[in-house]
């Protein structure tokens, strides 16, 4: 409680907005009447009574949509965010923890995987693939994502191993797993729930890129969908502002209010970065 | 002597990731379940299409992938012919050979993102030091500004950038390599008609890339600005700007590894920004190639940005090596 106060006002401003957002994905598809798919009226009517977002190229209601969206997203990027922290967490202390060999390949994998970009595989991936519902993408993001917490875990988890209290469990026969889940994670819990926010966001982009290069996820609207065919259909030219600008905002302000959240954490778990206020 | 084994142990290093990227390339879109070739075809051609069409797609498959011979061979067949620069006909645009389409194309992306990338990189770093350094209101504006830029995925600045200076205030044009009725050519008429072009995708880039950089230099110098060295020039009474100066040289040489890891995310959003912007670059090849699924173009571009992201990060790896003597003395040491 106290660390929560500790906080900056941004990091609450932050996370509000993303509640906010995800609360709106939550119930939004709930409470909406007609499906994202639903021809509601005429194309590109602008926003109004009838519809507060105005309708799309084909006349679907551009706020349906949107909560759908949302949700599609948000779904994708909490799957992959988890896949890639565990997968990341649990190679990076197998590779900091065991050392040796076990360390040499895993941490060689690694780093082949972060020079290799992530989009380019998850693009051949999704173009590899026949079916490409909303669960596979978010299983594939999260199996390419790891790389990034694995490396970071790793080197944390080798100097972590040092310490005294790690030796005393070991000599007092205390198993492995016992060891990690113990004398090890509980030190990392503050890094391991920043990773996460970062695979979150990192997987919602990812999600939104390959969707607007025409590989989203089928049979559903979400906000990298929604601006692909905002962009395939010329609103931005055709000055359709609400077509186009609806998932724009909504993508911004999803991937700010996560990476304002990270670094108002940062802040308070890096004592160096803490209270940097008029020193001069 | 070390810097040779340094550059040695790293082309080691980056020919692992290269076997990894060559053989994905070829072996991701066959080893899931079913035929691939067929199910190429089968949604290459859903819908209407000729049964000419089909007999020349599915022609062109068997001589380019040797279909009759086993996996193995297609492969050495497939690195062949790529190292020859073959990368086999278009379907889309049939006959059209995939390299020439791909050297049509690359003069434009390179124009588009090196002076982005270097400009960036440099006014990115300068201006996060100056704000590590100033702290109070001008860095919180900085930091809370380039943090907007680089949260906000670039396609959407380069959305926003669109609509309010071409479209909404007509500034500039609505996107394309050059105006309808023009067509490539040595001319100067030709020349400022591509500069207001390029100048609005170049900008949106160009703000990415400076956000990105800012922020890196910033939380770099904020450990900087507490140095020793810094506190005693300031003693001096040294100018700022000498100063800035200073940390901004000790700031650099993390900032060029983060260069290297950062350049896979560049060339990938820089490909994404010249799809809303319909630039005639390789983004929006394999945008064009994606709604097509012509897939000889597809897998030529990535197989493309991967050689690009990893000899760019060879060079960087090299540079860093060359001037950081402490990089070469930890590759004799521990890690």
């Amino acid at each position: 409680m106290k660390a929560l106060k500790a906080l900056p006002a941004r990091f609450h401003a932050a996370a509000a907005v993303f509640l906010l957002i995800a609360a709106a994905g939550v119930i939004g598809p709930l409470v909406a009447t007609a499906g994202p798919g639903d021809l509601l009226g005429g194309p590109f009517l602008p926003p109004g009574p009838d519809f507060l977002l105005g309708t799309d190229h084909l006349g679907r209601s551009v706020g349906v949509q949107l909560v759908h969206g949302i949700r599609t997203s948000l779904y994708i990027g909490l799957l992959a965010g988890v896949a890639g922290t565990v997968l990341g967490v649990l190679i990076g202390t197998l590779a900091g923890y065991r050392g040796g060999l076990v360390d040499e390949i895993l941490m060689g994998l690694t780093n082949i995987m972060i020079t290799v970009p992530a989009i380019i595989v998850l693009l051949l991936l999704s173009i590899s693939l026949d079916t490409r519902s909303v669960t596979v993408m978010g299983i594939c993001i999260g199996a390419v994502s790891w790389p990034w917490t694995a490396r970071a875990v790793r080197s944390q988890i080798a100097s972590l191993r040092q310490r005294e209290h790690v030796d005393i469990a070991r000599l007092s026969g205390s198993r492995t797993w016992r060891i990690i889940a113990v004398e090890l994670l509980p030190y990392m819990m503050s890094y391991i729930v920043m990773a996460f926010v970062i695979q979150l966001y990192g997987a919602i982009l990812a999600e939104a890129a390959l969707s607007l290069l025409g590989l989203g996820p089928a049979g559903t609207a979400s906000l990298g969908v929604m601006l692909h065919w905002a962009i395939a259909w010329e609103s931005i030219r055709g000055g359709q502002w609400w077509v186009f600008l609806t998932p724009t905002v909504f993508i911004t302000a999803i991937t700010f209010s996560l990476l304002l959240v990270q670094s108002s954490l940062d802040t308070v778990f890096n004592p160096r970065l803490r209270d940097r206020k008029a020193a001069r | 002597m070390t810097l040779l084994r340094h550059i040695l142990s790293k082309l080691g290093w980056y020919a692992a990731a290269f076997a990894a990227a060559l053989a994905l390339n070829f072996f991701l879109p066959r080893l899931l379940p079913g035929n691939p070739v067929d199910t190429l075809i089968g949604q290459a051609l859903r819908g209407h299409a000729s049964s000419d069409t089909k007999q020349r797609v599915y022609e062109t498959y068997v001589r380019e992938f040797g279909l009759d011979q086993n996996l193995w061979s297609q492969f050495l067949t497939y690195i062949g012919k790529t190292l020859q620069g073959d990368f086999g006909t278009s379907f889309s645009r049939y006959p059209s050979d995939v390299a020439t389409m791909i050297g049509d194309a690359l003069p434009w992306t390179i124009a588009l993102q090196l002076p982005a990338v270097l400009l960036g990189w440099l006014i990115g770093n300068l201006v996060g030091a100056v704000a590590a350094y100033r702290r109070g209101g001008f860095d919180r504006g900085v930091y809370l500004s380039s943090l907007f830029l680089t949260a906000a995925p670039y396609y959407c600045l380069a959305v926003l950038l669109l609509y309010g200076l071409a479209v909404a205030l007509p500034l500039f044009p609505t996107g394309g390599g050059w105006s309808f009725g023009n067509h490539p050519e040595w001319t100067a008429v030709f020349a400022v008609d591509a500069v207001s072009h390029w100048f609005l995708p170049f900008l949106s880039l160009l703000l990415v890339f400076i956000g990105g950089q800012a922020i890196g230099m910033r939380s770099m110098a904020v450990y900087e600005v507490d140095a020793d060295y810094v506190r005693f020039a300031e003693s001096f009474g040294l100018a700022d700007r000498k100063i800035i100066g200073y940390i901004f040289r000790n700031g650099m040489l993390p900032q060029i590894t983060g260069l290297a890891l950062a350049i896979g995310t560049l060339v990938g959003g820089a490909l994404l920004t010249e799809i809303v912007f319909s630039y005639p670059g390789i983004g929006t090849l394999l945008y064009d190639a994606i709604l097509n699924k012509d897939y000889p173009v597809i897998q030529a571009v990535t197989l493309l940005v991967l050689i690009v992201v990893l000899v760019a990060n060879f060079l960087v790896d090299v540079l860093y090596g060359l001037i950081d003597p402490r990089i070469r003395a930890a590759e004799r040491g521990e890690r």
